[in-house]
């Protein structure tokens, strides 16, 4: 009980935290101060205060997308074990649910974007569409990885307890899952090398220019939402890197925090030492982690 | 041991992902020599420690790993070229028809019984995709020295294949073999020089004259 | 005595590289050829002991091969000084060096009884012809180079591993690792027939890019045109010849082995291939030193039939290996002769050979003539030999099929040697070429070679063709 208290309370809490650490870094990178690392709790707080403007052109459905998005990610958050505790839903093939819960959210994003009827906000959507589609793939085959490997179909047992095991025997497909799982993760939450969440004016952004015409409260759910799509993924990322355990509940709390924030300095220094990609490598780079997946796959199917 | 050779193994089939995706022919050739060390350290993994199997390790690893890399470098810089420009595939497309192939090449490998002292180990499927990877970037790239690349991911993917038999088998067939590597670089080395002195580059896709 | 044979051509290669006068040094060819010869007959006449450790022995079916290229080499070694005396624009230092290498690396297949040093001799064979492809030196026969280097590379370094396979086959099977023809032949039931499968794959697919056959083919055109006659010959005559023996070996030890015929309708399949390729691209084919590899590609369908088919049609499989390696002889050095001529071998420049060049004229006919299979020439015999043994083991589908294809690469051949030969001489450039005994010569004695096989087979000869059918399980 007290662990899904815990639980509920990080992934509610936390997120923002996450990004305020990477901006950090990155200033830190770049030789500057930096905003202060409870930034993003300071941003949301004046959005909420905000009102709302809404264009004439748009629907209940531009109004309904941040706030579904928002809610198919918390409930994924319910699906995924944080470090080594249990998460508080759990059963077989919640995994299938668990993507397609991203599926929803990216939908509703790319519906409320495509409802304003601009033709900027149309490319930014048809582009989120593409490169969903060779992330989605990836995603899969390292789930398959999993299922395989822990004899499975469900996140928990997959995620905690055989995953220290598997990686004695077979750590070459872990090593190869763990790639294809991070370059997924920078992909499905818009980091750089593949998207800049800074800019707002280039032609070759993608999530961003989905959301320009959000304001207010309603845009301050969709960066909640974004944060929090980090912090799950995130999880699912840090469950398999480092799946260490002490077996006292308290301190594998503070591991699994521990190693949520060096994750997120690791993407910080990610961004700061690589440029962006052009838009035409980041098909290339998802074709490169589907088959980092695929062959992980073939070597535990073998 | 067997595990630390067969994620050699798998690195060696990464390595055959890089060659095929990316477009530097310096990248493709580091890569190249990367596999051909990895080559060389293998057998001592695999086998029991004797003299014969050092040298074989250091031949592999002068050979594949210096001496050639070092030759095709030469080749570039003279001729001046860095990239390869304009595969006839592109470069995400022979990516997904590599891994297809290795997923065939695995296929493949199941059919086939292994010795009781190599059970287990990824040398076969291994050695049938990087020779198949080779193939793929012979058939798909357009410059002379690229072809020699794949040839060259081509042999290694035969040489993976003949460390699973370094003890059983003669050295003689080894030596031959790799003195046949060396030479067919060396004079394939030869050419390239002459189709670049010929046609003022060594953009194989200009050698049509000869067709039905 | 048998490693004298290989050492004769080696010295002569070093010889042939030391000579500083361009005009004396082709004299070194037919020196070694006839030393080569005479070498042959006598271990023909009387077989040697074995070399310590049977690396090196000399069966029936390396006996033959042995004849037949030094046969052909040493008509393309007198027809070399001739040609050379023609050529003495170009430094024909690598020319003569390489022919000899050459002509040791084929010996080395026909005798070794090891696979992997037959695969060896068969890539330094590979390697030492490409600086024969390239003898023109121009842009075209760089591209054929090219390809020919290429491709052959690819194809010997699948056979590598198909030898690998089968090595590890005999570890497997727990059986002391070895590529010794005896041992396996003889332990073959013991083989991992998986992996003997998988090997012959591999090997049929190396040794038959090496031979030619489609779809692997594709080098085989260019390097044929853009090689000076005798090259062609050799390479149509010679290196085919060994690239078939080595496909033989793999063959007697798959079929000992055992199977469920997957050997024999791969060869099949393979060979009919072949010869519905060369059918196709031999109709109208404008350009005459191609027309003769497409013959050749047809050739080794052929035999690649006549081996899948087995039994009866072994004999015919032998003896058309030696008809097909002296007929391509004369054709490509009178292809040669033609070209010269006409400083062009395009059909559209060239008609009237025979006015203009009687003898190259005639004799390309005549070669022309028995290639397709016509009596009384020896492609007649080994043809009919093998057709009929279709019929007869009641394979009329693959009998049918192959007779209709030679018909039709008969029609598509006469289309394009017929002018030739025979059409109206258009006005075009003089050159200086004239038959002349050395360029004439070596072809009519082949010529000679192949009408006599067509209407009478030496004992020694016959008694070989037998063997050898019976090494390969058939011959009755």
């Amino acid at each position: 009980m007290t662990d899904a208290v815990i639980h509920i309370l990080l992934t509610l809490l936390m997120p923002p935290l996450l990004l305020g650490i990477i901006g950090k870094t990155k200033a830190l990178f770049a030789g500057r101060v930096g905003a202060p690392i409870l930034q993003p709790y300071y941003d949301l707080a004046k959005l909420l205060r905000k009102g709302s403007v809404f264009s004439d052109t748009t629907t209940w459905v531009f109004q309904a997308g941040p706030v579904v998005t928002l809610a198919a990610t918390l409930t994924a958050s319910f699906l995924i074990p944080l470090g080594e505790h249990r998460a508080p839903l759990s059963f077989s093939g919640d995994m299938v649910l668990f993507a397609y819960l991203f599926g929803l959210a990216r939908f509703c994003t790319t519906a409320a974007a495509l409802d304003t009827g601009s033709s900027f906000e149309g490319m930014g959507a048809a582009r989120e569409a593409t490169f969903a589609c060779l992330a989605e793939p990836a995603l899969f085959f390292s789930l398959a990885v999993l299922a395989r490997l822990s004899g499975s179909l469900s996140l928990t047992p997959m995620l905690t307890g055989t995953v220290a095991t598997s990686w004695l025997n077979s750590g070459a497909s872990i090593l190869l899952l763990g790639g294809s799982l991070f370059i997924v993760l920078l992909v499905e939450n818009c980091r750089v090398p593949f998207d800049d969440p800074t800019t707002h004016l280039e032609l070759t952004m993608i999530h961003e220019v989905m959301v320009l015409d959000h304001s207010g409260p309603l845009f301050g759910v969709i960066l909640y939402g974004a944060a929090v799509k980090l912090f799950v993924l995130g999880a699912l990322f840090t469950d398999i890197a480092l799946p260490y355990a002490t077996g006292i509940t308290l301190v594998d709390w503070g591991l699994f925090i521990v190693a949520m924030l060096m994750l997120a300095i690791g993407i910080g220094v990610v961004e700061s030492v690589m440029a962006r990609l052009r838009i035409v490598k980041v098909p290339q780079m998802l074709a490169a982690a589907c088959i980092l997946a695929a062959f992980s796959l073939l070597l535990v199917l073998r | 041991m067997n595990t630390v050779a067969d994620q050699l193994i798998v690195l060696v089939m990464l390595i055959n992902f890089a060659a095929l995706g990316t477009g530097r022919l310096a990248v493709a050739i580091r890569a190249v020599a990367l596999q051909g060390v990895i080559l060389g350290i293998l057998p001592v993994l695999i086998h029991s420690f004797s003299w014969h199997l050092v040298a074989i390790t250091v031949g592999l690893i002068l050979a594949k790993g210096i001496l050639i890399p070092s030759l095709l470098t030469g080749a570039i810089t003279k001729a001046r070229i860095t990239r390869e420009m304009e595969p006839f595939i592109g470069y995400v497309p022979t990516l997904l028809i590599g891994a297809v192939l290795t997923a065939l090449a695995f296929a493949f490998a199941a059919k086939l019984p292994l010795a009781p002292a190599h059970q287990g180990l990824l040398f076969v499927p291994a050695a049938i995709a990087t020779l198949l990877t080779g193939f793929l970037l012979l058939v798909t790239r357009r410059k002379a020295i690229s072809q020699v690349i794949g040839y060259l991911v081509l042999e290694n993917g035969i040489f993976l294949f003949g460390l699973l038999l370094t003890e059983a088998m003669p050295v003689m067939v080894e030596a031959g073999a790799l003195l046949d590597l060396i030479v067919g670089i060396f004079v394939m080395g030869i050419i390239i020089n002459q189709i670049s002195r010929e046609f003022s580059s060594i953009d194989t896709s200009r050698l049509t004259a000869l067709k039905e | 005595m048998l490693s004298g044979l290989i050492l004769i051509p080696l010295l002569g290669a070093l010889a042939a590289w030391f000579i500083p006068s361009e005009r004396g040094r082709p004299w070194v060819l037919p020196v070694v050829g006839i030393v080569h010869l005479a070498m042959t007959v006598e271990v023909l006449l009387v077989p040697p002991a074995p070399s310590p450790g049977r690396w090196l022995q000399l069966d029936p079916l390396g006996t033959l091969v042995l004849l037949s290229v030094s046969l052909l080499f040493l008509a393309c070694a007198v027809y070399a000084v001739g040609y050379l005396n023609y050529r003495q624009e170009r430094a024909n230092r690598p020319l003569c060096a390489m022919l000899l290498v050459c002509l040791a690396a084929m010996t080395l297949v026909a005798i070794s009884h090891h696979l992997g040093l037959l695969w060896v001799a068969m890539e330094t064979t590979t390697l030492a012809m490409a600086p024969l492809i390239y003898f023109n030196r121009n842009a075209r026969s760089i591209e054929a180079t090219w390809k020919y280097l290429l491709i052959c590379s690819v194809g010997i370094a699948l056979a590598l591993l198909g030898l690998l396979f089968l090595a590890y086959s005999t570890v497997v099977a727990r059986m002391e690792p070895t590529l010794l023809l005896d041992p396996l032949v003889a332990n073959a039931s013991l083989l991992s027939p998986a992996w003997v499968k998988a090997a012959f794959v591999f090997l049929l697919v190396g040794f038959g890019t090496k031979m030619g056959l489609a779809p692997l083919h594709t080098w085989k055109p260019d390097a044929y045109g853009e090689a000076p006659g005798l090259v062609g010959a050799l390479l149509s005559g010679g290196l085919v010849t060994c690239a078939f023996l080595g496909l033989m070996r793999v063959y007697q030890i798959c079929t000992a082995a055992g199977g469920d015929g997957f050997y024999q309708d791969a060869l099949v399949t393979l060979g009919l291939v072949s010869m519905a390729t060369a059918a196709v691209f031999m109709a109208r084919q404008a350009d005459f030193k191609r027309m003769l590899a497409y013959s050749s590609v047809e050739h080794v369908g052929l035999l690649a039939v006549a081996l899948g088919l087995g039994k009866g049609a072994l004999v015919g499989a032998l003896l058309h290996l030696v008809n097909n390696g002296l007929t391509k002889g004369v054709l490509f050095l009178t292809a040669g002769n033609i070209h010269r001529s006409y400083n062009s071998k395009r059909c559209e420049h060239v008609k009237g050979a025979m006015r203009r060049l009687p003898w190259s004229g005639g004799l390309f006919m005549a070669g022309f003539i028995a290639i397709t299979g016509s009596p009384p020439f020896g492609p007649f015999v080994s043809e009919f030999s093998i057709l009929s043994s279709a019929f007869v083991q009641g394979n009329s589908l693959v009998g049918g099929l192959a007779l209709l294809l030679l018909a039709a690469i008969f029609i598509g051949m006469a289309g394009t040697v017929l002018p030739v030969v025979m059409g109206e001489p258009t006005r075009v450039e003089h050159t200086d070429y004239r038959d002349r005994f050395l360029t004439v010569a070596p072809p009519l004695a082949l010529m000679a070679a192949v009408l006599l096989l067509g209407i009478w087979l030496p004992e020694p000869l016959r008694r070989i063709v037998a063997e050898g059918a019976q090494l390969l399980g058939g011959g009755r």
